[in-house]
């Protein structure tokens, strides 16, 4: 894929992922592992190629059809986007509303995964107020509130200490043992690894995967 | 640093958009005057209409018959004859022969100050008619009844008057309907563009939701909702203003309360009411369509 008129910054990058896989997107900077989850979680389109998810070219779907997928899908940004008019709170329960259920059905879930990331002293700050690993939590609880099919999550480990980061981690192998799909691009090489999970690793825009790094987990 | 104690069984969703963008004072004061003279074009036309329907109802219930003598019948006499064969047609209600001062009155512009020679003319002179408001007689009828009893009589029932009244309050009335839609369309204009000055403001916001799964449909909702409750706040505002303007109005229009050229009534103070509405459905449709434009390019 390329942006705009740009080089190419992904390149015969062919991949599978089974339903219910654990993987990690690794590379330099610059190598394309945000631009790799942006085509998945469908913010930008491949330039060729295509893109199927849940059994179903998402290249060719209209715009209509977007919001379908995408609900079943978490993403934990590289820059977060957080809305910052929005309380911790409000920013968590998002998915859900934009999903259209009741706060009656979700209200207690919300406060529950606030406190388990961390933020249940801040459920009515807003973003700017909040420390950077808190946004990150923040973040972190968006994405995974709605109990996504697919969860990309884009450094989501960048801005926390070691504690946290598995803290985390076991969040996200939580979920995957409940059956999400996980695909976390990182630079942090500990966190990999130690988890003993399929590495895709990026280099200039080409893909290589390695094989599961570390001790078995 | 704690916050209070958050309890999430009180929690309330709060708006995607942020809610200062809402009370752009500026959007508040444009539509707020629009509505304003939108209000003031109903009033104005509410009231033209009033007095149009006023002036052609009293117009329509009385004709004027000029009877002028002949053979050796003096003027008085066959005024008085002519009042009495009028009286006997249906569809009149009364008729009067009016005094002979009556009919030098309306000729003395053009004899000059003569009066007190006139009586050695033959003048004609004039019947007033009052018509059944429910069914008037004709002209065509009167003068039949006239001939008939041989007097020579010219029928005049106002419709030359009646139909120019009828024109004119049609051409008011029209260009009033063209002023509303004149003010509707800029009041659309004006939320289009705020519209639009939103959605590039938030783009941040509408990105988000987007990339969390929001429709199209839902994102041009928000907007939707903002700007009509924006414009329903400012319609109220101006159909206050304008209503209190009617008042004035309706208070220093003296006695009765009727203003010689527009008579306003309480009821037509209504006339405002549903200025919020409007105004509001006139911005949801502006903001809808623009924001589903706008966000389908994004
Ligand atoms: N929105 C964009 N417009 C144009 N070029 C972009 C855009 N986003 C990324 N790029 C370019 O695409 C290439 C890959 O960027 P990408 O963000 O995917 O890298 P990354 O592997 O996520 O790096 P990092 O580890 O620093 O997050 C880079 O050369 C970058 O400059
Ligand atoms: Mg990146």
């Amino acid at each position: 894929m390329r942006y705009g008129r740009g080089p190419e910054v992904l390149s015969d990058v062919s991949l599978s992922l089974p339903r219910g896989s654990f993987h990690f997107v690794t590379g330099p900077s610059g190598a394309g592992k945000s631009s790799l989850l942006k085509l998945i979680y469908l913010a930008a389109r491949p330039s060729s190629g295509a893109v199927r998810l849940f059994g179903e070219d998402v290249t060719t779907l209209g715009g209509g059809d977007l919001p379908r997928i995408r609900r079943r899908i978490g993403v934990v940004f590289q820059d977060l986007l957080l809305l910052d008019h929005l309380s911790a709170f409000d920013n968590t329960a998002l998915p859900l509303r934009i999903a259209g259920h009741k706060p009656s059905e979700y209200r207690n879930d919300v406060a529950e995964l606030l406190t388990w990331v961390g933020l249940g002293q801040r459920m009515n700050a807003l973003p700017p107020t909040l420390a950077g690993g808190e946004k990150q939590r923040l973040a972190i609880a968006r994405a995974v509130v709605a109990r996504p099919e697919i969860l990309l999550a884009d450094e989501p480990t960048g801005n926390v200490d070691h504690e946290m980061a598995l803290r985390i981690y076991r969040l996200f192998v939580e979920l995957n043992r409940l059956g999400t799909t996980v695909i976390i691009a990182t630079h942090d090489q500990d966190l990999v690894a130690r988890s003993a999970r399929p590495v895709l690793h990026l280099d200039k825009g080409r893909l290589r995967p390695l094989p599961p790094q570390g001790p078995a987990a | 640093m704690t916050d209070a104690p958050f309890d999430p069984a009180r929690w309330r969703p709060a708006s995607f958009l942020p809610d200062e963008d809402a009370r752009d004072p500026a959007l508040l004061f444009v539509i707020g005057v629009l509505c304003f003279l939108a209000c003031l074009t109903a009033l104005g036309v509410i009231a033209a209409d009033r007095a149009a329907s006023g002036w052609s109802s009293q117009l329509r219930s009385e004709a004027t018959v000029i009877v002028r003598a002949q053979g050796g019948e003096t003027p008085d006499a066959a005024a008085a004859r002519a009042a009495e064969v009028l009286a006997g047609v249906a569809g009149v209600s009364e008729a009067r022969a009016l005094e002979k001062e009556k009919a030098y009155e309306l000729i003395r512009p053009w004899l000059g100050d003569v009066a007190a020679d006139l009586d050695d003319l033959p003048v004609p002179r004039l019947v007033a008619v009052g018509l059944d408001r429910r069914k008037p007689a004709t002209a065509a009828t009167l003068s039949a009844a006239l001939k008939g009893q041989g007097l020579d009589a010219v029928v005049d029932d106002h419709s030359v008057w009646l139909k120019d009244i009828r024109h004119a309050a049609g051409v008011v009335r029209w260009t009033g309907v063209v002023i509303f839609l004149l003010i509707a369309g800029a009041a659309g204009a004006v939320v289009a563009y705020a519209t639009r000055a939103g959605l590039a403001a938030r783009r941040d916001v509408v990105e988000v939701l987007h990339l969390t799964g929001a429709e199209d449909a839902q994102i041009a909702n928000l907007f939707e909702l903002r700007f009509a409750r924006v414009a329903a706040i400012a319609g109220a505002a101006g159909a206050l203003a304008a209503g209190g303007l009617g008042v004035v109005l309706r208070l220093i229009g003296g006695g009765d309360g009727i203003t010689p050229a527009l008579p306003i009534a309480w009821i037509d103070l209504l006339a405002v009411l549903p200025c919020p509405v409007l105004a509001a459905i006139v911005a949801a449709v502006a903001a809808r369509l623009t924001a589903r434009r706008l966000i389908r390019q994004l």
